[in-house]
């Protein structure tokens, strides 16, 4: 127990969990995004590895870090209109859409790095981002490191969080996303397009996923690794209800993970020799599930999430 | 655009949707193979030469379609009731546990019993995997994807805890695998050569249960109904909980046996890399299928096809691999497409 204290108290800890934070922020509000728009998108699995290959492979070919992750964001956006042209438009079950997307997107993105690096046995590396002291903030004890020497992207990530809230609860912009994800019906009878709406949140919120993803080889690590996202999106898709689809509390939820990935390794490094690795490991899956199960019963979901609209259709 | 139903569809229309999923996911894949500087012609002749051009080839090609039938049939009879079960990768591994744990010596029956045996062992592990998301969407109404999905990361948690730890055979020269399958237990092979074993009988079988229970039982009857309207179904006094409960449990029972015939018929012994991910192939089987039990046979096929002679093509011209996984993932989408330009119209007006 007071190894865990211990744990809670070092500047690196903290620092890494807020490094940890940063593609499950991404993950959750895309997700956010797409579902407050009426639309479960499953294929977050697969656009966090289209995002993470795409920008790391831009930036191994010669590319900058930042045109990198404008690359991968655009590839998530991309995979966001293809499933956005299946559910949105066609009207076909998300459900099964999001799957397809999913095992297409990885399936290609390993593809794609095969093709293109042939014979790398180890994986190549890149430089990744750096981390940026702010001055005077960083020398601050424990939140200096924590916070304010971080990587540019988790800079990002931290800054997007009120971004998306002043956007979904401030603008009209977001007023029609967040009532297309309740009352098609109702954006459709003040002349705003359903379908459109639907798609352009779902192709950011994709972006965003693919932001995410790119981060854990950019920042993160230097390299790409085959199954690196590693059950992330899922995590992410059940952070969204434990948030009840709101932005703050999703930051919040992300930075429960992140802080039980961080005691996990270094638990593991204390208490590995008599509890085995794997539950270590699984504890942010099973934490997942308890996740949804305490808000089960609190949360309201959005009222047209999961329902195609077709316009003129009576409901 | 402007979607409308269809007056009347066809059944050579509706027939022929999966037919037409499987050609668009080929030309596709043939943009990918192309691009790899291959010749088209010549790496779909290698593909198809790999896993039915020889005697060795289509032992193959069946001997990997026993997973895929159990795994397709899972999920077909899942999304019958409309209850999205992710989780057949999971419940493959729990059958696996299961028949570890019972045929690895604890119990020993003469083989025609110690097989239904391990079989219905691992059929009940399966099913037991899903009690919890089942529970959860019918009392809480928590999405059942999402928990399936999580639980399968567990589960090969689990089984990687198991096989490096208290379970790992001491005879395996520090490789993480648990103790062999006793011999009472082991599935024989079908044939002289080969590796052909009795799961594809086991899976058939399944296949023409599962097709009577679903077309000819009240329960196959009331799967339907909750699929197509649960709150019909529940006007009409089928307790719909209770269906979808059933379901679930039909379901991970028969991801279960997958795992049992994978170890007890194929490998012998429980591995981290038992399956390639069949538990997600499963989904584009059932959904080539169109969630047709019998169809979930030649649908099997099929994939189990493009897999091994995937293998054999990429050996020859140089296509890295997961082309047959694009492959995979596509014909999901296609399909989903194919089955509904069966049912509908897309007009383009201004």
């Amino acid at each position: 127990m007071s190894d865990f204290i211990d744990i809670l108290l070092t500047a690196g800890f903290w620092a890494a969990t807020i490094r940890i934070v940063s593609p499950l922020i991404f993950g959750t509000l895309g997700e956010l995004i797409c579902e407050r728009a009426g639309v479960l998108n499953l294929g977050i699995e697969g656009i966090m590895t289209v995002g993470a290959m795409s920008g790391w492979m831009w930036v191994y070919q010669g590319g900058d870090l930042w045109t990198g992750v404008l690359f991968a964001a655009c590839m998530g956006a991309v995979f966001g209109l293809l499933h956005a042209v299946f559910t949105v438009h066609l009207g076909l079950s998300q459900h099964v859409t999001g799957i397809g997307i999913t095992l297409f997107a990885s399936s290609l993105s390993y593809f794609v790095y095969r093709m293109l690096l042939p014979d790398a046995t180890t994986p190549p590396k890149i430089v990744p981002f750096q981390p940026i002291a702010v001055p005077w903030l960083s020398d601050l004890p424990i939140i200096g490191e924590a916070l304010f020497t971080q990587s540019a992207l988790t800079y990002l990530a931290l800054l997007v969080v009120p971004m998306v809230w002043y956007v979904l609860f401030r603008t009209p912009v977001g007023l029609a996303v967040r009532m297309s994800g309740e009352n098609p019906v109702a954006v459709e009878a003040q002349g705003i397009n359903v379908l459109a709406v639907r798609t352009g949140a779902v192709m950011v919120g994709s972006a965003f996923m693919a932001v995410g993803g790119a981060f854990i080889t950019m920042s993160w690590f230097d390299a790409f690794y085959f199954g690196m996202i590693n059950g992330r999106g899922w995590i992410c898709v059940a952070l969204v209800i434990f948030a009840s689809w709101r932005p703050g509390r999703a930051l919040l939820g992300a930075l429960l993970f992140a802080g039980l990935e961080a005691i996990q390794v270094r638990a593991q490094q204390s208490a590995g020799a008599f509890i085995p690795y794997q539950f270590f490991l699984m504890l942010p899956y099973v934490m997942s599930i308890l996740a949804m199960i305490v808000m089960a019963r609190k949360t309201k979901y959005p009222q047209a999430l999961l329902v195609p609209f077709r316009r003129g259709e009576r409901v | 655009m402007v979607i409308e139903p269809r007056e009347t569809v066809s059944v050579w229309r509706a027939g022929l949707a999966p037919v037409w999923a499987i050609l668009a996911s080929l030309v596709i894949c043939a943009v990918l193979i192309s691009w790899a500087g291959a010749s088209i012609p010549t790496a779909y002749s290698l593909l198809f030469k790999g896993a039915f051009g020889s005697a060795f080839a289509l032992n193959e090609t069946l001997t990997r379609s026993i997973p895929l039938i159990f795994t397709g049939l899972a999920v077909s009879v899942a999304f019958r009731a409309k209850f999205y079960n992710i989780g057949a990768e999971g419940q493959l591994y729990a059958g696996a546990l299961a028949a570890t744990f019972f045929g690895t010596g604890l119990v020993t029956l003469p083989p025609a019993l110690m097989v239904p045996f391990l079989v219905i062992m691992g059929a009940l592990a399966g099913g037991a995997l899903l009690i919890v998301p089942v529970l959860l969407k019918t009392h809480l109404k928590v999405d059942e994807v999402v928990t399936t999905l999580l639980l399968n990361f567990v589960v090969l948690l689990v089984v990687s805890y198991l096989i490096e730890g208290p379970w790992k055979d001491p005879a395996s020269l520090g490789w993480p695998q648990a103790a062999s399958i006793i011999d009472e237990g082991v599935l024989p092979t079908l044939l002289a050569k080969g590796r052909l074993h009795f799961g594809l009988i086991i899976a058939l079988f399944m296949a023409v249960i599962i097709w009577l229970m679903m077309r000819f039982t009240v329960q196959g009857y009331e799967i339907r109904a909750v699929g197509h309207n649960s709150r019909a179904a529940e006007f009409s006094g089928i307790k719909v909980n209770r269906t979808v409960i059933m379901t679930a449990m039909i379901s991970g029972g028969l991801a279960g046996m997958a795992g049992v015939s994978e170890t007890a018929g194929l490998k012998g012994y429980l591995t981290l890399d038992l399956s390639p991910g069949f538990g997600y192939t499963g989904i584009a089987v059932a959904m080539l299928a169109q969630l047709n039990p019998l169809a979930v046979v030649p649908a099997a096929i099929f994939l189990s096809a493009v897999y091994v002679g995937a293998d054999a093509m990429s050996r020859a011209v140089n296509i890295p691999t997961y082309i047959a996984d694009v492959l995979v993932g596509v014909s999901i989408l296609a399909v989903l497409c194919s089955v509904m330009l069966s049912q509908y119209r897309i007009r383009w007006r201004a």
